[in-house]
Parts: C-alpha cells; sequence; structure tokens
C-alpha cells in the first residue's frame, strides 16, 4: 500500500506540475495525426521509441517548436511555451546527424548558442571551452566536425546543444549515425552525461537497447499513439503490444486468463506460475522454448506444441528458429543443437516452454 | 584519388600504368568525347584567331592611349560595383526564393530571369523608361533628390546590374536550394532567429555557390554592352566602358579594337582564374 | 535583311526539287526572258548554301560560279539598256543594297518604285552604319550596291577594289539641332547648345554624323561637351524622342523622319558639314544588271525628289 500512497498524489495533482515537462502534442500532417501525452520531471530521461514513420521525431520537433501544435499544450517548468518561437525556447537539441555547421570549429559550434543568447564572443568561447573539456574533447576544439570522428561529433553536438543550459534537452536517434563498435562506448559515455543532467531529457530511439541503457522511463509511441508506458525493466518485462515484445525479443500472447491457464484469444492455451483472471498478456522469452524432433515422453503435456520450421538465423553462436503451427513463436537454441536437431526450413518439431519461465500480466 | 594499383590481380609491377591507361579509354565514350572537342573547338577557335590576327607590332602603341585604361578602369569598377549591388539584393531575393513560400513565387522567378532572355537593348530602353528623367521613378528622384541617372557612371552600375543579377539570383537559389534547411533549424534551436541562422549558418555554407554567382555577374557586366549603351550612353571616362570602347573603335579601327579585346580578355582570364584558386575550388 | 517581295508575300515553295532547280534558268543573263524569275531566285538562294555544305560536287560549284561571274560581266551591257529605258523587262532577280541608316525611308521608297517599274525583281536592303555595311563588304558579303553616309566609309570599299566603276555622290545631308516638340530649352543657335545645364548628345566620332558634327562645331569656333557620344544618329535622336536629353546634332533627314516626335532648328554651320552620300555599283555583285538600274533610279530625278522630299539636299 505504500507504493498506492506514493504515486496517488502525484496522478492527483491535476496538470502543471512546477518544474517539468507536462505536454499534450497533437500535430496534424495530412493523413497523419500525431497525440501523444508526455511528463517528465525535471532529471528523468524520457526515451520515446516506436517504429520508424510512428510520430516519434514529429513530437520532437515539435517540443523544439519546428513544427507548430495543431492542438494540446506545452508546459515546461509550469510556464507554457505553445506560442513561443523556437529560437527563445529554453530547449537544447541533439539532432540525428548531429548537424554540426561544417564551416566552424568544434570550439565556435558549441559557442554559437552561448553568442546567440547574448554572450560576448570571449565569454561563449570560455564556455565553450569549458563544455568541450567536460567531454573530454579540449584537444578537438580547433577541429573541423568533418575532422571528428562519429562519437566524438555527438559529444561535441551534445555540448553544444547543453552550452545554452536547456531546461528541456533533446535528442534524436543520438546513436542511429554511429556504427556498432563505437556505439557501445559512446552509449556509456551519453548515459553518464545524461545521468548528470538537471533538467527534462528527451530521446527519440527506435532501438530498445538505447532507450533502456538510456532512459528512467520509455514511451512507446506507434501510429502517433503512446501504446505503453513505464520502467525500461516493466516494459522488457510486460510488452503490451507485438511489436514491443519483437524488440526485447520476447514470445507474446493475449487471451483470458483462468487460475494459472490463459486461453489464447487465437490458438491454444499456456499454462502460467502466475495465477490471474481476465485479459491477460503471456509472455515468455525464446531461449525458454525447449525443441524435441519426437514427441517428448514423460514431460506432462503441458506447453507442448507441435510446430514446423518455419526459418532460422543465426546471432553469433545461437539460432534462432522462427516457428509456425499450433502456437506460432521464436526459440533460441545453440548451433550445436539446431545440428543435431536437423533443423531445416519446413522441419515438424516439438515445442516445449516451462510454467515456471512464461510470465503472465493482465492485460 | 583513387589509387590504381590495387584492384588489379597479378601484375603488380605494370600495374598501374595500364589501369590507368584503361580506365582512360573507358572513362570517355566516343559519342561524348567528339562532341565535347567540337564544342570546344568551336568556343577556343574564335578566341584563338584574334590572338592570331592580333596587330601585334602595334599593340604598344594601340595600349599606350589613356582612353583605353580609362575605359578599363571604368569597366572594372562598374562590373564589380553591379556585383556587390547584386550580391546586397540578390542573395535575399534568392533566399526569399528558395526558402519561403509565397502566392506566385514561380511567376517572381520568371520575371526574375526575365533579363537574361530580354535583348539587353531592350532592357536599356526599359531602364530608360524607368530610371530615365521622364521615368515612372525617374521623374520623381529628378524632381525631389535632384539625381538623374542617364549618362552618368551610376546608371551604367545599374544597367549592368539589370543584366548581370538574374545570373547570381539563379545561382543562389540553386546553392539554397541544394543546401539542407536543417542546418537553420539547428541554429534556430541554439537560440539565433531567423535572420542570424541565415547569416552566420546559410551564407557561410553557400558561400561557394555565392562566389560561383557572383563570378559569373561579374563576368557578364564586363561584357554588357547593350544596356549600357542605351541606357548610360557612351562617354570617356564616364560611362564609356570597355566593350562600348570596342564597338565603336571597331567602326574605323578593327585594329585597335582587337587590342581593346585583348586587354579585356587578359583582364577577364586573370581574375577568372585568381578567383577559381581561391573560390570555386573551396566548393 | 530588309527583303520584300513585289506583292508582299512570299511565293509558294517551287514544285520542282532543289536539285531539279535548273541552275541556268537562276543565272542573271540579262538577254534572257524569265518566266518564273523571282520563284528561281528564292530557290536558288536558299539552295546554294546547302549544295555547298553538302559538298555537292565541284561541277555544281562551278556552274555556280560560272553563273555569278557571267552575270555581272554582262552587268555593265545590261546597266546601259537599262539607262536607255528600253529593256526595263529583262530585268529580275534580287537586288541586294547595303545602305546607310539614314537612307532607310528615302531608299525603302525607291525599292518598291523600283520593283513595280520592273516586275520580277526584288530589292533587298541592309540598313546599317555605314562602317558596319563597309566591313561586311569588304570581307565578302553578297552585295550589289552600295551606299554610304560619308565618303570615307566608300573608300574603305575603294580602296579594298571592291567597287566596280568610281562612286558617284547622290545626295547630301546636312545637320540639324534636334529638340523636344515645341523646343522648350529656345535653342536658335549651335552656339546655344553650349549653354551649362543643357543636356546634349552627339553622336560617336567613329561614325559620319559625329564627324560632321565636330566639323560644324569647329567651323563655329565652340567647345561642346556632350553627355554621350551615341553610337549612330538613331540612338542620339531616340535620346532626344525620349526627353533624356535635350538637344541632339542629328541629320535633317533623321529630324524629318521622326515627325512630329522632335522638333529641328537649322543652323547656318551646318554648311560647312555636308556629308556626302556616295554610292556605288559593287564588282562581285551577283545581279549587277538590276543593281546598275537601281543605281541609275536613285540618281534620276524621280530619286531625287523622293530623297529630297526626305531632307536630303542635291549634291
Amino acid at each position: 500500500m505504500t507504493d498506492l500512497d506514493d504515486t496517488a498524489p502525484a496522478r492527483a495533482i491535476p496538470r502543471a506540475p512546477a518544474e517539468g515537462l507536462d505536454a499534450r502534442l497533437v500535430v496534424d500532417r495530412g493523413g497523419f495525426r500525431l497525440d501523444v501525452e508526455l511528463t517528465a520531471a525535471p532529471g528523468e530521461v524520457v526515451a520515446l521509441l516506436g517504429p520508424n514513420g510512428a510520430g516519434k521525431t514529429t513530437a520532437l520537433r515539435a517540443l523544439a517548436g519546428l513544427v507548430p501544435l495543431t492542438d494540446g499544450r506545452l508546459l515546461l517548468d509550469g510556464v507554457s511555451l505553445d506560442r513561443t518561437p523556437p529560437e527563445s525556447r529554453p530547449v537544447g537539441v541533439v539532432f540525428q546527424d548531429y548537424l554540426l555547421f561544417p564551416h566552424l570549429t568544434a570550439l565556435d559550434n558549441v559557442a554559437f548558442g552561448p553568442r546567440c543568447r547574448g554572450a560576448t564572443k570571449a565569454e561563449a568561447r570560455a564556455q565553450a571551452a569549458e563544455w568541450l573539456d567536460r567531454m573530454g574533447l579540449a584537444e578537438h576544439a580547433g577541429a573541423k566536425p568533418r575532422n571528428l570522428s562519429g562519437g566524438q561529433a555527438q559529444r561535441v553536438a551534445l555540448a553544444r546543444a547543453l552550452a545554452t543550459r536547456p531546461r528541456l534537452l533533446l535528442l534524436d536517434e543520438p546513436m542511429a549515425a554511429l556504427d556498432a563498435r563505437t556505439r557501445l562506448e559512446v552509449r556509456a559515455g551519453l548515459r553518464r552525461h545524461l545521468a548528470g543532467f538537471e533538467a527534462v531529457a528527451v530521446l527519440v530511439t527506435h532501438d530498445p537497447l538505447d532507450a533502456m541503457v538510456l532512459a528512467d522511463r520509455l514511451v512507446v509511441v506507434e501510429h502517433g499513439r503512446v501504446v505503453q508506458e513505464g520502467t525500461p525493466a516493466d516494459i522488457a518485462r510486460r510488452p503490451r503490444t507485438d511489436y514491443i515484445a519483437q524488440l526485447v525479443g520476447l514470445n507474446l500472447y493475449r487471451g483470458r486468463a483462468d487460475g494459472h491457464t490463459v486461453r489464447l484469444d487465437a490458438g491454444p492455451a499456456i499454462t502460467t506460475s502466475e495465477e490471474l483472471s481476465g485479459p491477460a498478456f503471456v509472455a515468455f522469452p525464446p531461449s525458454a522454448v525447449a525443441l524435441f524432433r519426437d514427441r517428448p515422453t514423460g514431460a506432462g503435456a503441458r506447453n507442448l506444441w507441435r510446430c514446423e520450421v518455419a526459418g532460422l538465423e543465426t546471432y553469433g553462436d545461437r539460432v534462432r528458429a522462427g516457428l509456425t503451427g499450433e502456437l506460432p513463436l521464436a526459440a533460441d537454441l545453440t548451433t550445436v543443437a539446431a545440428a543435431e536437431l536437423g533443423l531445416h526450413p519446413g522441419a515438424p518439431v516439438w515445442a516445449m516452454v516451462k510454467a515456471t519461465q512464461t510470465h503472465a500480466y493482465p492485460a | 584519388m583513387t589509387k590504381p594499383a590495387t584492384t588489379t590481380p597479378g601484375g603488380v609491377g605494370g600495374g598501374p600504368r595500364r589501369t590507368r591507361l584503361r580506365r582512360g579509354t573507358r572513362a570517355v565514350p566516343v559519342p561524348l568525347l567528339l562532341p565535347a572537342l567540337a564544342g570546344l573547338a568551336f568556343l577556343l577557335l574564335p578566341l584563338v584567331s584574334l590572338l592570331v590576327r592580333a596587330p601585334w607590332r602595334d599593340l604598344p602603341e594601340q595600349l599606350a592611349s589613356a582612353e583605353v585604361w580609362q575605359a578599363l578602369r571604368l569597366s572594372l569598377v562598374c562590373a564589380t560595383s553591379a556585383t556587390l549591388l547584386s550580391l546586397l539584393v540578390g542573395v535575399p531575393l534568392a533566399w526569399l526564393l528558395a526558402r519561403t513560400e509565397f502566392p506566385g513565387r514561380g511567376l517572381v522567378r520568371a520575371l526574375v530571369t526575365l533579363p537574361l532572355v530580354l535583348p539587353p537593348v531592350v532592357g536599356g530602353v526599359a531602364l530608360l523608361l524607368a530610371f530615365g528623367r521622364n521615368g515612372v521613378v525617374g521623374q520623381w528622384l529628378d524632381s525631389w533628390f535632384g539625381i538623374t541617372l542617364p549618362f552618368t557612371t551610376t546608371g551604367v552600375v545599374l544597367a549592368e546590374t539589370f543584366v548581370a543579377m538574374p545570373f547570381l539570383v539563379i545561382s543562389v537559389e540553386g546553392t539554397l536550394r541544394a543546401a539542407d534547411p536543417r542546418y537553420e533549424e539547428a541554429a534556430t534551436t541554439l537560440g539565433a532567429s531567423r535572420f542570424t541562422a541565415f547569416r552566420r549558418v546559410t551564407l557561410p555554407l553557400i558561400a561557394p555557390g555565392v562566389a560561383a554567382g557572383a563570378v559569373l555577374a561579374w563576368a557578364r557586366a564586363l561584357g554588357e554592352f547593350g544596356a549600357t549603351i542605351t541606357f548610360a550612353g557612351n562617354f570617356p571616362g564616364r560611362t564609356q566602358t570597355m566593350p562600348l570602347a570596342v564597338y565603336l573603335a571597331l567602326q574605323y579601327d578593327p585594329a585597335a579594337a582587337i587590342a581593346l579585346s585583348l586587354v579585356l580578355l587578359a583582364v577577364s582570364i586573370a581574375v577568372l582564374a585568381g578567383l577559381r584558386d581561391r573560390w570555386m575550388t573551396a566548393s | 535583311m530588309h527583303r520584300r517581295s513585289p506583292d508582299g508575300r512570299r511565293p509558294p515553295d517551287p514544285d520542282k526539287g532543289p536539285d531539279a532547280v535548273g541552275l541556268p534558268d537562276s543565272c542573271p543573263r540579262p538577254q534572257r526572258e524569265w518566266p518564273v524569275s523571282t520563284r528561281s531566285v528564292r530557290s536558288i538562294r536558299r539552295t546554294r548554301p546547302a549544295l555547298r555544305v553538302a559538298g555537292a560536287g565541284a561541277a555544281l560549284l562551278l556552274a555556280l560560279s560560272a553563273c555569278s561571274s557571267s552575270g555581272s560581266d554582262s552587268g555593265s551591257g545590261s546597266g546601259e539598256a537599262g539607262s536607255s529605258g528600253s529593256s526595263s523587262g529583262k530585268l529580275s532577280g534580287t537586288v541586294t543594297v547595303f545602305a546607310a541608316a539614314s537612307l532607310k525611308e528615302s531608299f525603302t521608297e525607291l525599292g518598291k518604285e523600283f520593283e513595280e517599274r520592273h516586275p520580277g525583281t526584288e530589292v533587298a536592303f541592309n540598313f546599317g552604319g555605314s562602317d558596319s555595311l563597309a566591313a561586311s563588304i569588304t570581307s565578302g558579303a553578297p552585295a550589289d550596291v552600295f551606299a554610304a553616309a560619308s565618303g570615307r566609309t566608300m573608300e574603305i570599299v575603294t580602296k579594298a577594289d571592291g567597287t566596280a566603276g568610281t562612286p558617284a555622290v547622290f545626295a547630301r545631308n546636312q545637320l540639324e539641332i534636334a529638340t523636344a516638340p515645341g523646343n522648350p530649352d529656345r535653342i536658335s543657335t549651335l552656339k546655344d547648345l553650349t549653354r551649362s545645364g543643357l543636356k546634349v548628345v552627339l553622336c560617336d566620332e567613329s561614325v559620319p554624323c559625329g564627324a560632321a558634327a565636330r566639323k560644324a562645331l569647329a567651323a563655329a569656333g565652340l567647345d561642346l561637351t556632350p553627355v554621350s557620344y551615341e553610337q549612330d544618329v538613331k540612338s542620339a535622336l531616340t535620346k532626344v524622342e525620349l526627353d533624356e536629353a535635350d538637344a541632339a546634332l542629328v541629320y535633317k533627314t533623321d529630324v524629318r523622319a521622326a515627325g512630329d516626335k522632335v522638333e529641328g532648328v537649322d543652323f547656318p554651320e551646318s554648311a560647312e558639314a555636308l556629308n556626302d552620300y556616295p554610292i556605288a555599283l559593287l564588282k562581285d555583285a551577283p545581279n549587277a544588271g538590276a543593281a546598275k538600274a537601281f543605281v541609275d533610279l536613285v540618281s534620276s530625278a524621280e530619286g531625287q525628289k523622293v530623297l529630297t522630299d526626305a531632307g536630303f539636299r542635291k549634291p
């Protein structure tokens, strides 16, 4: 009950918390309508996660003032920004490919914001040097953007956005321009900087890993709507749409729970460890699926389905098998096991999942 | 530049040259090469002929005349002023055409390019009707400020600007359209007004295009004849630019005309080559 | 080029193909009658460059050149016949006349007259600055007659050995002061032009009207600084017509041709700077016979009347 006591008053405040972001972003653009509710407290990092074309970037541009709101509200620290032009908003943006001004050095890129906000040239440069130093880029201050590595450019872009001391930091796919190898290192660095940022940060990404590593809270957007919201752990454990389930690598089914059994809307029943009743989701990871060439004997008949291999993909030393049949699902196994089973597209298999490895939650 | 030798397996020693040769013949198909050479010859032949038939012996004498240098100086001053004037109003005009939406923009763009197709003499007459002593605007300039433009050096600059500015506007507009407008957005989110964003971000980004347009405009202004002689008349030292001097010299002394043309040619080549090294390669 | 056909419209293309056009038919041999002269002239003029470009055999080229040289050889004979007025019907083909711009009005009229007198002929004019015309002729432009606005420009052609016979002066032109209608600045003498604040345009000295203006001013002992030295007499006049200039020194004929758009003021010093207009048959004239007849028409009493009506003085 203490949990409830903590959250209830927060929800009771109608709108406009004194600090942080409180927005409902409605943008009508031709056949597409974005309608997203977004709130965040200072110090919080929120990730807008969703497939391409879901409207994440539009939401970000609306926050920055680059796209006008059709409807809704935008309050930052209690002040409405709805009518404020972008150059007057206390908002910093790290763009997808950073958009560092190619004709300016790293230092002058970072100094650009302070200069526009009224600092003298010397002041702006001093501030910029400080930011670059903080990013570990002091020795690259004089470099032109084309001579910076992807990771360095991203840090310069971050420094440039932070140098205006924004109350809202927006990051548009901050990792998209990086190759897989530098991503790991850059992600860790970005996480450190975001953790140290005292105001609201909103991050747009289609990469669940980025979202989960960088953000305190995820807002999943599909077709212009919020479909799920919560902590990364929560969303990873309890996805509510196929998109999220795929993102986090879970098999997800929806059905009606009755005790330890969830009868799926279409298909068989799944026995679960949780006891529920009413509409429910069942999720289990592909690694929880065991495959057999022949029907396993001795084991109870629970959660055993007759399937057929539809496709195979390798991930390092593991193979993911996509199965069709009684229950469509994804199963992970080692390459050795896959070879022993003689898996090939069209091969019949038996798939089994232990009830203890499933996770059921109300829909 | 790609390194040629890396892709040839086997013959490492003879690789580079062979590859380069093969690449050379492969890169230029004959149906393109022949017309290209014909075009080049067509452009260069008249210029070469000018050099061949130039009265080299009399040249020092021809060039000793003060009028030649007066006309040349006037040409350079006027063409440069016209280019600066074109930059001052042409770049903002190009920005307006490339970055804003307003009704009739297509029509405005067409009108801007009109001086390109208008015979320059007609342009000169139109300028007289607008800025002449009795012109639509000119009569007010005359009666309010006592300013008359025909027969003045300012008139020459105006005539050259009228003919040369479309080149600049078209060139800059093209560059602006090709430039990523998101840089302006990025500047905006950093607190820059739209004008600051233009001045400090867009303008440096499109600088090569602006320079190219300015060079085009300058070259066009330097060679301007029809509109200038019609609007500004012909008076040595005041409105007689090199093309006018060449034209009038042609009436009685073709050798002098060729000498003048050579001077103009030499100066243009020197300036364009100099600018090319400094500006055009920056893009 | 100003081209006019006798009936004012273009005759249809000949039915026979270009290669079937009888080359002998189009050779201006004066003793022959031409049933379809304008047609054949047009088609030969059109096909000639095409044939050359196509390189259609040296024989053809020889035939063409023989054709034109035979025409000019027998030209004097035909001219004599023309002057006697007895064989006007035997002329045909196009007469190409290069004439000074100031002759446009009067020569156009004379051209019409000529075509009426000699059905089957056509007079094509190229009006322009005498210097450029002279330059074109010496570079080989196909012309029959050259009428220049100054002896100097005619000399360019005679020196290049381009004329057949000695050029004859057929008219003289006199300068006049052109002012806005009503003469608002009350200019009555050449000296009035030197008044300060008055905008005067002169022709450039490289063109005849400019040379004449200088001569007249020198005769009057005046030092006049114009606002512009215009490239030809028409642009000088235009500046007055558009009221950009208060006055211009132009030819009397130009003032007359401009009608009531300008007003002319005579001045005595103009007599010191009369401009001679020589006319000459050209040596390489493709149609010498008809050309000679045209020259004669210009010098005849009728021709002189047209010219004096236009403001020229008799030589």
